[in-house]
């Protein structure tokens, strides 16, 4: 819409010339200039310029739809509210059915916690066959740390669905149904993503994964500015790829840890908390490794952390449920929820990411 | 009475507080939050509410464009809302979810004053909730622009919308943009065109607003996203903010309100206020 020609928007041939003459072509030209600023480069009053403006605006406009007609085009398309169910059933029940359709969702955690044990799974559960309650498409994993194992994908597969690996040449059709991707730098993930767009709705693919996110962009560009419009690029990308191939976009993202106090806070808190000298200050603590911007941009959040040993999926972000944690364990079939209860948590609670010792991820793999 | 006014096109102080009074305000449905906002969100005003992610900026949104709709008899605006979506992050289910409750409270509020057992007066369903939602899908900063100019049109043609809700104000201006002026004065001449339907239909404009990071005094704080002169675009200022356990909303800034803060929280049901003391702790 934005890239629509002024010169076929019906406008009045006079002003439409002049639109022309200096060089105004798109609605995106017209309508990046204040309507002063118009006058000024287009030469004509503020009356014809306002016109002028009103009526490409209506144009560009996207028409609007009731919620009750979204509701009602939900209900008729069940593919448009499509969840991929991740077969952890606390998890599914709190969003609502599972990874959700149409919308980026990351994992965030320490190193080692089960990240990719989870994209791992949930790439076998997007290939799977519909009668196994799977998405049968393709899947795209994009590894960015080398950490993807077909051999500890199989193994997840051969003990989660012993009766669908167990058929004759099925473990070769999953797998096959999956393919890795692994760039090598920034530039090369911005070029697969870029053709990537096509590939999704030519070749029935269901499912995105990039494991992970902050490896690139934190490897690469430096710091600061550089690194904001890089990451401002992928996130309306893979924003908007999620958007309108109603597909699940799964991203991971790193931590690190940031010393001294809680984090940033606004103005007004840091004033009341000088007031109030007693405020404790924590030690060094994990963040996620992209930062605020990234944050804004996700849908659904799944922190990975560990406290006092045990693992938990802790859902931090999601407008259909309360943040609730889970505690999981690893097992050879993936990750399993040791209780479906899932507790509610609160205030700070939901956004730090705790990491006491968690040890020896997958010992039981090299036990064979 | 209506002063003489000599000027063409002015209003006496007088006059304006006339109206300031009769204008009405849409609650939040937290009545703590409510009451420092002196009645909810007004009418008339450009009010931003920012915050960090996950904090209930879009539930918010949702709720305010639910809660226009409450019938005049029971203090509402009886009107409609208009929501612009940026983000893609608008939850249909969440709106069914807000409208339900939002019914099941009209209904309570109605066996309250009834005692007699009549039957209840409220025939809304949530689906009329959400066929008085006009939802706008944006995907660029010049979508966000034209709609932004259509809705003088768009309102004149629904003149009961009472809220334009734009979640966010802030996704597409900080993707696409090198150059920080162009923005600066695209942005403000889109608060100023939001001023004047906010005015012109004596509706309520809400924004909202991502927060990022700022280097100021030595450390780093957080700060509502657009910089320093869009801070001066809207009539009010609502950052929400976490509190220890507990989400506060407060007032950065406003003309008429004095800064405070007070606490709510985000239910099944919706905003409602905080209930720190009923907790629902299921395990550990």
């Amino acid at each position: 819409m934005a890239n629509k020609l002024i010169s076929q928007m019906g406008l009045p041939k006079s002003i439409a010339n002049i639109f022309a003459a200096r060089n105004i072509i798109t609605a995106k030209d017209a309508l990046s200039l204040t309507e002063l600023e118009l006058m000024e480069l287009l030469d004509v009053g503020l009356a014809e310029v306002t016109n002028a403006v009103t009526h490409i605006s209506e144009i560009v406009s996207p028409p609007y739809q009731t919620v009750l007609s979204l509701l009602e085009q939900r209900v008729q398309n069940e593919y448009l509210a499509g969840h991929l169910p991740t077969q952890l059933k606390g998890l599914d029940a709190a969003l609502f059915g599972g990874i959700p359709f149409g919308v980026v969702t990351e994992l965030v955690g320490p190193a080692g916690i089960g990240k990719t044990q989870f994209c791992l799974k949930l790439a076998l559960l997007a290939s799977l066959p519909f009668t196994y309650g799977g998405l049968n498409g393709h899947v795209i994993y994009i590894d960015t740390e080398s950490k993807f194992s077909s051999r500890r994908m199989i193994e997840i597969g051969v003990n989660s669905f012993p009766e669908v690996f167990h058929i004759e040449g099925m473990a070769q059709e999953m797998a096959g149904r999956i393919l890795v991707l692994r760039p090598a730098s920034l530039a090369e993930f911005t070029e697969s993503l870029q053709q990537l767009k096509v590939s999704v709705l030519q070749h029935q693919v269901k499912l995105l994964i990039v494991d992970s996110m902050a490896a690139l962009i934190s490897g690469e560009s430096g710091q600061g500015h550089v690194r904001q419009q890089s990451l401002g690029w992928h996130i309306s990308f893979l924003k908007s790829l999620a958007e309108f191939s109603r597909i699940p976009v799964v991203v991971t993202n790193q931590v690190r840890s940031q010393s001294g106090d809680e984090g940033p806070q606004y103005t007004f808190q840091v004033q009341s908390a000088r007031d109030n000298p007693e405020c404790p200050t924590s030690d060094s603590h994990l963040v996620a490794a992209l930062g605020i911007h990234w944050a804004h941009a996700v849908s659904v959040r799944l922190v990975f952390e560990s406290r006092s040993g045990l693992r938990f999926i802790k859902l931090a972000k999601s407008s259909t449920s309360p943040p609730v944690a889970f505690p999981f364990n690893i097992t050879s079939a993936g990750i399993s929820l040791l209780n479906d209860e899932g507790m509610e948590i609160k205030g700070p609670e939901i956004t730090t990411i705790h990491c006491q010792g968690h040890v020896g991820i997958l010992n039981f793999v090299n036990d064979e | 009475m209506v002063h003489y006014v000599f000027l063409l096109g002015a209003q006496s102080a007088w006059d304006m507080l006339h109206e300031e009074k009769s204008c009405k305000s849409i609650t939040t449905s937290c009545s703590d939050l409510d009451e420092i906002l002196g009645g909810g969100i007004n009418c008339k005003e450009v009010t931003e509410i920012g915050g960090v992610p996950g904090i209930g900026k879009t539930q918010m949104g949702i709720q305010l464009a639910i809660n226009v709709q409450i019938p005049a008899q029971y203090g509402g605006l009886g009107g409609k809302a208009v929501y612009i979506d940026t983000e893609g992050s608008f939850m249909v289910e969440r709106a069914l979810q807000i409208a339900e409750a939002c019914i099941e409270d009209l209904r309570e509020y109605d066996s309250f004053l009834r005692k007699d057992g009549k039957p209840c007066q409220i025939n809304k369903q949530p689906n009329d909730f959400l066929a008085n939602i006009f939802y706008f899908r944006v995907c660029s900063y010049t979508e966000q622009i034209a709609v932004v100019n259509y809705l003088e049109k768009f309102i004149s043609e629904h003149e009961d919308v009472k809220v334009v809700i734009i979640d966010s104000i802030t996704f597409h201006f900080r993707q696409d943009f090198d150059n920080m002026a162009l923005r600066t004065r695209l942005l403000g001449g889109m608060a100023l065109k939001l001023m004047k339907l906010a005015n012109k239909f004596s509706l309520a404009v809400v924004l909202l607003n991502q927060v990022t990071t700022k280097y100021s005094e030595g450390s780093f704080q957080l700060t509502l996203a657009l910089g320093d002169s869009w801070s001066h675009a809207c009539t009010n200022r609502i950052i929400l903010y976490w509190n220890g356990n507990e989400r506060y909303a407060y007032i950065d800034k406003s003309p008429s309100l004095q800064s405070a803060s007070s606490p709510y929280s985000v239910t099944a049901k919706g905003i409602r206020n905080s209930v720190s003391n009923c907790k629902r702790v299921k395990m550990m």
